[in-house]
């Protein structure tokens, strides 16, 4: 598929998995989608192990746009970014914006097959000034 | 400067763990005070799993070792604690000098350290873990002895006490983060703590 991925990196599982039902209510099956939450004992955290796992899964040539909840999401992505590296690394951004809202506005941007750097603006425009 | 020999790394490693676990509790009620509570958990979790394959890291070269042992934190911390202390680890590996006198060691250091406040977009006076790495770096460099370096991360690490967050969680909390220590240096301070003192029994 040629559509920008998204990936939901949320500490909690949960609310991961929600935000991608509510994703997919969205776009269907238009736009590669993968998410992840939990620190894989069960607990709430994020894991650079299941971020990359997610990103793969939702790779595309035209890249992938990451939303995550909280600070420790932003580092462990970074991270999973870096432990990827290039040339896919170049491709994947981590968008600064709400969790849910972003995810949703990043891919219905996407699924009407918007550039990368279109998506990760959609979401941005989502966060607090 | 102590040599450190890679034969002395499993022993290191089990004080390291050592330290967290007996720990554990009390760097999680620092981290529900101003964070989202679980460091405790997650640093005991991470240096668990490095003990359980202690000797492995052991049979690599040093440098190796040590970026290896970074990565295995990377992978099970489970919080941002992971890839902070994994990419501090991992740095010190690729920058271990073929020749460890203290000033070269102390300069590896520093870009250690540099490169946990590229990971964390922080710097020292910031209420976080760099706030003992730095004071813990710049000891090597003026030649304190081990004992001495040991005392300067715990004071460094109670100085976080009045210091505000702007970084982390912590920083939601703006003035009210003010009063509490910062687990993450508390953190550091008893891991480097457990570093120097094994070191001294060499």
């Amino acid at each position: 598929m040629s559509n920008v991925g998204i990936v939901i990196v949320s500490h909690s599982p949960l609310v991961a998995e929600g935000t991608a039902d509510m994703v997919r209510q969205m776009v269907g099956d238009e736009v590669p989608l993968a998410w992840c939450g939990g620190n894989g004992e069960g607990g709430l955290g994020t894991s650079v192990g299941a971020i990359m796992e997610a990103i793969d899964k939702a790779w595309s040539e035209a890249g992938v746009a990451i939303l995550v909840d909280l600070g420790g999401a932003e580092t462990n992505s970074e991270m999973a970014v870096e432990m990827i590296g290039e040339p896919r690394a170049s491709r994947i951004v981590i968008c600064n914006a709400p969790i849910v809202e972003g995810a949703v506005m990043a891919a219905t941007e996407a699924s009407g097959g918007a550039s990368l750097q279109d998506v990760v603006a959609t979401a941005h425009e989502l966060a607090p000034a | 400067m102590t040599n450190v020999a890679p034969a002395s790394l499993p022993t290191l490693i089990a004080a390291a763990a050592d330290t967290i676990a007996a720990h554990a509790d009390e760097l999680t009620a620092l981290d529900q005070a101003i964070g989202d509570g679980d460091h405790g958990l997650n640093m005991k979790r991470g240096f668990e799993a490095v003990r359980a394959e202690a000797d492995a890291f052991a049979a690599k070269p040093l440098p190796e070792a040590l970026k290896a042992v970074g990565m295995k934190l990377v992978m099970t911390v489970g919080g941002a604690s992971g890839p902070l202390y994994g990419t501090l680890l991992m740095t010190l590996g690729k920058e271990w000098p073929a020749t460890q006198d203290r000033v070269s060691v102390a300069e590896a250091l520093r870009k250690a350290v540099d490169a946990v406040a590229a990971r964390g977009k922080s710097q020292a006076g910031q209420k976080t873990m760099l706030d003992v790495l730095y004071p813990v770096q710049a000891a090597l460099v003026e030649g304190k002895n081990l004992p001495e370096i040991a005392a300067i991360a715990d004071a460094a690490a109670e100085a976080t006490i009045p210091m505000k967050a702007i970084r982390g969680r912590a920083s939601f909390l703006g003035d009210r983060s003010i009063g509490h220590m910062d687990a993450g240096a508390r953190s550091s301070a008893l891991l480097v703590r457990a570093v120097v003192e094994t070191l001294g029994d060499v």
